[in-house]
């Protein structure tokens, strides 16, 4: 559950890889003391820093701050609208829920949605070409420049997340959320977590955040329902959610394996070597095998070469 | 709606029209004036080209060959549209759908159909059966067509096509697609140089006698390092045949467990050497009718012997995977999805085995071509449709089906590969002697 178990080669990776020492005192360094000095605690050193952000479903009232607040910072179209669903122009949006609960009375719950920056990220392990790319710091983030526009991330997300531009005939790009990255390097908060008005959101390092949603379950038991989606979910999320309400009933995508997927296909790919080697052993012993018995004669001479001979 | 006001696709609907119909009169008015003066007109003729029909065209050859062009210049002009305004002006695709009719049967029918190259090219050069020779060059050309047309197709599917070559620099050896991005490349090149012989065979025969071409030279130096290449196609086509299954390995919460196994590549990649003999097949029937040469009938009924040889392994195997991981039950519920497994499963692997391992049938024209056919529509195509598309709709509900757009240039590409097939087999020495000879 650490930035180590990113499986990003970038250089980054590459260098905290090789270097544990300087390089990672180095990396350390060059974080945004700022963002995190409010949430900082003794013992997640070890873990690494990997933002996140844990999203109180009790306390949303639905207001929709966080879904304007995210178009104005990012400059997305439509700024002044609230957005009602996921697309090219929305990172995140306020879904609204009636559910019916335990003792019969129906209540209404809001769920803040946007890309859930998987610590070991489907959509990471899909693009060929590094254009999502796994921060090594909790977000997991888009690079437009390096983008086929494959679509295989939308595919291959668990949580139905990218969104691509269907009506850009030449530079269609993914959107999805961020995590405001840009602005977390230089320690600002997110724009959402900066906007909500009643602490419905919280951003911070993700093992602090998990203890204090656990702290906050074994605190308030009759509140909260004893699960936080994401700890575990395709191996883990860096957005995590605490609810009083069962998560299937708000829409979540259940049934999710604990273990990332993209570990099976990291498992397939690393055989790959073995495949290649292993095939052209075969292949070469073979030929080299047949043909050891005399060929038989075969027209080798190009017919060009008997007709120039023939001059 | 807003497309059919367009100005766009009334040019591109005009235009449609408008070139066969240009065509039609004009290659009537050639052929008329040709009957007029013959000699004239053939005289300025390179030699190597055949000598054209001096007589009016048939309506049956106009007609034919106008739906081709109108066709064609649909699709094109779909393919234009689609780049001016985007993927949502020409297909059904969307967020919750994102893959579609041009992934299923342009890019994983295609790489599979296209499988043939390398399992005759193995067969012949490494194991040295070399009485499949005369199935070699048909196989390689259709083998290059289809990655061809497999590029093609990506490129209009691709958001942004233009960025194809990245992963080529940018080494993602995580991703399953980038793998297979960087093996179609270069299985295409190495098909090309494959080929190449058959291209430079011609050369040689017209050029080499005047001038001395390095072409001559070059035909001997690709005959001594051939049997690399081939080794190489065959290790890159196991690699991504395979590797098209991982594709979905991603996705387990996705596609029906009808299908979903860790063992996708291993099915794939199975299923794509069947389907590479059958393709065989086909496509050797169908030439040795569209050309009028003799048919190799005793090799291919020796492919069909293999090809249900492998199936019954594949059927095996698919078998054990469904019982273990316990989805069997999936298949007796009354869904499209096991309605499809059943069509796929009877149709294009179980009945083939038993028409192919029965020798009286399987010496039979009409069988052998039955066969082959049931297991490229039903054992292959069928299959990349279930893992790619219908197994993917119990999770994402009803919510696509390919439009007449998309059908069109799907339609186009398959026409330009037909085309192309028939035009390199006319005008190169794709089929074996009997038939060249025949036609000098
Ligand atoms: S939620 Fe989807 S888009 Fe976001 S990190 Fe996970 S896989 Fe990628
Ligand atoms: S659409 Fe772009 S970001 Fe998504 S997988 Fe393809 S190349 Fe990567």
């Amino acid at each position: 559950m650490s930035a180590s178990k990113n499986t990003q080669i970038s250089r980054r990776g590459f260098l905290k890889r090789v270097g544990t020492g300087t390089a990672a005192a180095f990396g350390l360094a060059m974080l945004p003391q700022q963002a995190l000095s409010g949430y900082a605690s003794g013992d997640s050193e070890s873990h690494g820093p990997t933002w996140s952000l844990l999203i109180d479903l009790t306390r949303c009232t639905g207001c929709d701050s966080c879904a304007l607040a995210c178009k104005a910072s990012n400059e997305l179209p439509d700024a002044d609208v609230v957005p009602s669903a996921l697309d090219a122009d929305t990172y995140t949006f306020v879904e609204e829920h009636q559910v019916t609960k335990a003792d019969g009375t129906t209540v209404t719950r809001y769920v803040k949605r946007q890309c859930m920056h998987c610590l070991d990220a489907s959509c990471v392990s899909a693009c060929p070409a590094a254009a999502m790319h796994n921060s090594g710091e909790g977000p997991v983030i888009y690079r437009a420049d390096r983008c086929l526009g494959c679509r295989y991330c939308q595919v291959a997300c668990p949580f139905e997340i990218p969104r691509f531009d269907w009506d850009n005939g030449l530079t269609p790009k993914i959107s999805k959320c961020w995590m405001c990255f840009e602005g977390l390097q230089e320690g600002q908060l997110p724009a959402c977590v900066e906007a909500c008005p009643t602490g419905a959101l919280r951003f911070g390092r993700r093992d602090d955040l998990l203890a204090q949603a656990h702290a906050q379950i074994a605190s308030n038991p009759a509140r909260y329902i004893d699960h936080v989606y994401g700890e575990n979910e395709v191996g883990g999320t860096s957005v995590l959610y605490l609810s009083d309400v069962p998560f299937e009933q708000l829409g979540f995508v259940a049934n999710l394996p604990d273990t990332a997927p993209a570990q099976e296909t990291e498992k397939i790919m690393s055989k790959l070597p073995t495949v290649i080697a292993g095939m052209t052993a075969l292949m070469a012993g073979s030929a080299f095998i047949t043909h050891r018995k005399p060929a038989e004669p075969e027209d080798i001479v190009p017919e060009a070469l008997v007709v120039k001979e023939e001059e | 709606m807003e497309l059919l006001a367009s100005p766009a696709l009334w040019l591109v609907l005009a235009l449609s029209v408008a070139i066969p119909v240009l065509f039609i009169v004009g290659a009537r008015r050639l052929a008329l004036r040709m009957v007029d003066r013959p000699t004239a007109m053939t005289a300025s003729l390179p030699k190597f080209l055949p000598a054209p029909r001096l007589r009016a065209p048939s309506l049956r050859w106009l007609l034919t060959r106008g739906l081709l062009l109108t066709l064609i210049g649909t699709g094109l002009g779909i393919i234009m549209l689609r780049f001016v305004y985007g993927l949502s002006a020409v297909t059904n695709l969307s967020d919750q759908f994102a893959w579609g009719l041009w992934i299923s049967f342009d890019v994983m029918c295609g790489v599979a159909l296209a499988a043939g190259a390398f399992v005759i090219a193995a067969t012949v050069h490494i194991f040295r059966l070399e009485r499949f020779e005369p199935l070699v060059r048909p196989a390689i050309l259709t083998g290059l067509l289809g990655y061809l047309l497999v590029v093609a197709g990506l490129i209009v599917d691709l958001g942004r096509p233009y960025n194809v070559w990245r992963p080529l620099f940018h080494w993602q050896h995580h991703s399953v697609l980038w793998e297979v991005g960087v093996c179609v490349a270069t299985y295409t090149t190495v098909l090309l140089i494959e080929f190449l012989p058959v291209v430079l065979e011609k050369v040689n025969h017209f050029e080499a006698v005047t001038t001395r071409l390095p072409t001559v030279k070059l035909t001997q130096l690709l005959k001594k390092v051939s049997i690399a290449f081939v080794i190489m196609g065959v290790v890159l086509s196991t690699l991504h045949q395979s590797s098209l299954g991982s594709l979905w390995v991603l996705m387990p919460t996705k596609v029906s467990p009808l299908w979903y196994s860790l063992y996708l590549p291993v099915f794939f990649w199975m299923s794509a050497i069947a389907v590479g003999l059958a393709m065989t097949i086909v496509e050797s029937t169908l030439s040795s009718k569209a050309f009028n040469r003799g048919l190799e009938t005793h090799l291919l009924v020796d492919l069909a012997k293999a090809a249900a040889v492998v199936l019954a392994i594949y059927l095996a195997v698919r078998a054990i995977d469904l019982v273990v991981r316990g989805a069997w039950p999936l298949m007796f519920e009354p869904t499209l999805q096991a309605a499809s497994f059943w069509a796929e499963i009877g149709l294009g692997v179980m009945l083939p085995i038993v028409l192919f391992s029965i020798r009286p049938l399987r010496q039979r024209h009409g069988v052998l071509f039955l066969g082959a056919v049931l297991i490229v529509v039903f054992g292959v195509v069928l299959n990349r449709f279930n893992v790619s598309l219908i197994g993917l709709l119990p999770y994402t509900g009803q919510i696509y089906t390919p439009s007449w757009m998309e059908l069109v240039v799907t339609m186009t590409l398959v026409s330009l590969g037909v085309i192309a097939f028939g035009l390199a087999a006319k005008y190169l020495p794709v089929f074996h002697e009997e038939e060249h000879e025949a036609s000098r």
